[in-house]
């Protein structure tokens, strides 16, 4: 690893005033990313913001109709968390699946989502239950937040401050996690809203997305058979030596009707 | 930079580079070494040490983070004279074979039992998913947790 300076601010504009002044800063959150990847040196920043100390990042809420989870909410809080489980079972569920233990006590949901790594749990939560990232400058909407692999919709400095999470008549969330690192083959989050059903995918492609085409469907028919007749084209899908583009894309039909079936 | 920890109930002033790691710190500078690096890419979990109370691997922990925490480590929980519940399951169970990961899968099961209700084998290996033991003797590493799971309800 590289030498670098490590700043630990008390505030979000600290922690924003810290960023505009460096050279080439990084935010650290759990570091459950990036400190490996500093480690195997594929970045080098100057200058670490780390997030541990800085106000107002942690906490669940509950509002009308919405989860508030703040951005520093390590994974093994939400996981643990009865309220959670009893709002969006799905969300505690998915929590429960990242990594291991102990990167669940490390990892927080903010740098999850900020990381957009196309193999992450949490953003197949930010688009299937239609989330919205409250940031230090503005809100953004789930749908459009994950742009391409490790891309969002941030600007430098930005800073995630917490996620809301609609409430879902129900909910699933099914995964097929890679057997050595758990992160998601593919995973799916299928949920039914009274406005319609959403489905947000992850792993399978470069960064999380909505399947409009088995949302279509679904809203037709809600059950498993309904997406018999769906194509999912695994153009510009992720083939790597775990999964091929065309298994990811088979894959995602499959958790999909596991998670439909679930929620019948 | 300069940190303050507490190590295994002792407090510690250091001056160390801001690109040091936990398990470093606890190595080469405290010199306790029953702490190991296995991976160094935070997936074998031989590393593993109580931060605040909780497992994390402290190969993935700098030392900015450190600062202010209290650590625990296999050296902390217990003496020769007087295992812990859980070093004693293990030694009871024959769940070590060449040793390596052993202080780590203590120090990640003696969490799961503190902080996960309700083990059993399901949950126990899920909970250890973490920890990789190359001789594959996961088999009596499980009924080791259950046995100290066990002793360590009784005797709270």
């Amino acid at each position: 690893m590289y030498r670098f300076k490590h700043h630990r601010p008390t505030t979000i504009d600290e922690a924003q005033s810290i960023f505009a002044a460096c050279d080439d800063p990084s935010y650290l959150s759990g570091g459950m990313t990036l400190i490996p990847t500093m480690k195997q040196r594929l970045a080098s920043p100057t200058d670490l913001i780390d997030l541990s100390q800085v106000e107002g990042l942690t906490g669940i809420t509950f509002h009308s109709g919405l989860v508030r989870i703040g951005a520093f909410t390590r994974h093994a809080v939400v996981a643990n968390s009865a309220e959670v489980a009893k709002a969006i079972p799905a969300l505690a569920y998915l929590a429960a699946q990242i990594g291991d233990n102990q990167v669940r006590n490390r990892g927080t949901l903010g740098g999850s989502v900020a990381n957009s790594d196309p193999a992450a749990d949490y953003p197949a939560a930010v688009v299937g239950l239609g989330a919205t990232i409250v940031t230090s400058q503005r809100q953004i909407a789930g749908d459009t937040f994950f742009q391409d692999l490790f891309e969002t919709a941030l600007e430098p400095g930005e800073l995630i401050t917490a996620i809301e999470f609609p409430i879902p008549e129900k909910a699933v969330y099914r995964k097929f996690p890679n057997p050595a690192s758990r992160y998601a083959v593919a995973g799916v989050m299928v949920a039914r809203f009274p406005r319609g059903v959403r489905v947000g995918v992850t792993g399978a492609g470069p960064c999380a997305f909505r399947a409009t085409a088995l949302e279509n469907a679904l809203n037709q028919s809600f059950n498993p058979d309904a997406l018999n007749a769906v194509e999912i084209p695994d153009a510009g899908f992720n083939s790597d030596l775990h999964a091929s583009a065309e298994y990811r894309a088979h894959l995602v039909k499959v958790l999909a009707k596991r998670a439909v079936q679930a929620l019948c | 930079m300069q940190i303050t920890l507490t190590v295994n109930g002792t407090l510690r002033e250091l001056d160390v580079p801001e690109n040091t790691l936990l398990v470093d710190i606890l190595r080469e500078r405290l010199r306790l070494t029953g702490t190991h690096v296995g991976c160094d890419t935070s997936q074998c979990g031989a590393c593993t040490v109580h931060l605040n109370g909780r497992a994390v691997k402290s190969c993935t922990v700098l030392a900015g983070q450190a600062d202010g925490t209290s650590v625990l480590t296999i050296e902390g929980i217990g003496t020769p004279d007087v295992l812990h519940p859980m070093q004693a399951a293990f030694r009871e169970c024959h769940a070590l074979q060449c040793g390596f990961c052993t202080p780590c899968m203590i120090m990640a099961a003696i969490d799961l039992v503190e902080n996960h209700k309700e083990l059993d084998n399901k949950s126990v290996r899920e909970g250890l998913e973490g920890n990789f033991c190359r001789c594959t003797g996961y088999h009596n590493i499980v009924r080791a947790v259950l046995s100290a799971a066990e002793k360590m309800a009784a005797k709270a």
